[in-house]
């Protein structure tokens, strides 16, 4: 017998819950319809269907490996650039059709801005990072117009104080926490209705990762989140809403208090107080 | 983002004290209504709080339900953890101190039914101290401290004694006439449901110095020799 066996996963016994508990104050924004996804012959998602509710968080949780940010990136195409992916189902936002024959991807993801895990200005100024999705939109009528938009996405990302005085320096002197931060204004200043974060403050400091998480709670009336992490405590802090994946399935989503002081699935209470496994 | 940075966990907190100081507001005002009842022999007033907890239980509740998600949504640690866990026994406290305006409102409607059994003079000293000390309690709750607290301690001593005084002239009372035995057994008990009022105030000021300095003064614990 070989020491070292590939694990079987255990059989999934849950009810995957076709549709979520929607706050009716809150309309839907993302909806989600019996969505698979595939690289290859591998199975990522199975049947993903949920409804997210717009100006609120919604935190996508689960082990690595469960699909939590492949169903990310399906939302806004991210995973169209992936050789050898597929996907069948539907993702509608704000009822247009993501996945439709006529819809223009950069448009799309004008409406759905990402953050991603690491920080990535492009080694340009400070200005500049947030001008450059402004200008390529063509958003701005005048240089004064583009210099307002630079200011509010700067303010609204919580770092203007921060940057203004050095706004032609290179982005890249900035701190791990302010490049992030950086990044959000980038995203915001083209005027994004939702906005996608993939872990957003795993590689940063417990500081700047309450700057961050500040931050998504103060955004949120303005856009629709939706974050991915592993960190389930971050989940409970931030997000109205809590969709745990495992193995390629939605095992449950509801209000995070209730999916962290109650769960109604035994695999969400597992995972949740630590028992996985 | 707000100019002051305001984590909005912070302002959660806040919200709790807040609510916590209205049920705070709740329970001594029904505890001082009983005893305006008791003395000044009105029955609306005492029938008014007999039949008004709903806010006090309602509170207790919402209370509780935000300390929970408190707890299991940011995980607070060092003296926000410990005003948390506070904030759970003080609620409990408080309504308690309810649940004792009302034991008091329903001896005094029963005393009612009587002709007076003797002019009122410690019962209302009682009252006086126990609302006090949960005035102070709460006072100390809100401000952070633990001097006050500690002198709400102190004042326990003397509302214990008075309860054993109600106790020992009503007692000649009633020996010296037996039709006195019924009223003056609900001003006893009156008197014990004061002093219970004091008790949980004590509670309140202990959880206050806990929750400031992390320090267990229950049961003269951290005394030298206890």
């Amino acid at each position: 017998m070989p020491l070292l066996q590939t694990a079987t996963p255990p059989t999934l016994t849950v009810t995957v819950r076709p549709k979520s508990e929607p706050t009716p104050t809150h309309p839907v924004s993302i909806e989600v319809k019996g969505l698979n996804f595939y690289y290859g012959a591998k199975k990522a998602l199975e049947n993903i269907s949920i409804d997210i509710q717009r100006n609120l968080v919604t935190a996508f949780i689960g082990p690595s490996g469960c699909g939590k940010s492949t169903f990310l990136r399906t939302l806004n195409r991210m995973n169209d650039i992936i050789a050898g992916t597929r996907i069948d189902g539907q993702v509608l936002i704000e009822g247009d059709d993501v996945y439709g024959a006529r819809t223009d991807v950069v448009a799309l993801r004008r409406r759905v801005g990402m953050v991603f895990q690491k920080s990535n200005p492009f080694p340009k100024s400070i200005f500049e990072n947030v001008a450059y999705g402004i200008r390529l939109n063509g958003l701005a009528s005048s240089r004064s117009d583009l210099h307002g938009r630079v200011e509010e996405s700067l303010k609204s990302a919580a770092i203007w104080d921060e940057v203004k005085d050095r706004l032609h320096e290179s982005a890249l002197a900035l701190s791990g926490g302010q490049q992030q931060r950086l990044c959000i204004a980038r995203a915001l200043a083209v005027k994004p209705d939702i906005l996608l974060m993939d872990e957003p403050a795993s590689a940063l400091d417990p500081i700047a990762t309450q700057r961050i998480e500040e931050l998504i709670y103060q955004l949120k009336t303005t856009y629709t989140i939706v974050i991915v992490t592993h960190n389930m405590q971050q989940a409970a802090r931030v997000s109205d809403h809590t969709a745990f994946f495992w193995l390629g399935k939605l095992v449950e989503y509801g209000p995070t208090d209730r999916i962290f002081t109650n769960p109604e699935e035994k695999l969400t209470e597992d995972y949740v107080t630590g028992r996985f496994g | 983002m707000p100019d002051r940075y305001v984590p909005h966990f912070q302002e959660e907190l806040e919200q709790l004290k807040t609510r916590l100081l209205e049920m705070g507001g709740l329970a001594e005002d029904r505890v001082r209504s009983a005893v305006e009842g008791l003395v000044e022999r009105e029955a609306a007033v005492v029938d008014r709080v007999l039949s008004g907890d709903m806010p006090i239980n309602q509170l207790h509740i919402e209370i509780d339900s935000r300390c929970f998600k408190l707890l299991a949504l940011h995980q607070p640690m060092a003296v926000d953890l410990r005003a948390i866990v506070s904030a759970v026994k003080i609620n409990t406290d408080l309504e308690r101190v309810g649940d004792l305006a009302i034991n008091i409102a329903e001896a005094v409607r029963r005393y009612m039914r009587h002709l007076p059994v003797k002019e009122l003079v410690d019962i209302p000293r009682m009252a006086d101290i126990a609302q006090s000390m949960l005035r102070d309690a709460l006072d100390a709750y809100v401000r952070r401290d633990i001097v006050l607290a500690q002198d709400v301690l102190s004042q326990d001593d003397e509302l214990d004694a008075l309860k054993t005084q109600v106790f020992r002239d009503l007692l000649t009372y009633m020996l010296k006439d037996p039709t006195t035995i019924e009223p003056a057994l609900d001003l006893i008990l009156i008197s014990r449901h004061l002093e219970r009022i004091g008790d949980h105030a004590t509670n309140i000021a202990e959880d206050v110095i806990f929750m400031v300095s992390a320090r267990d003064v229950r049961h003269h614990a951290g005394e030298v020799g206890a």
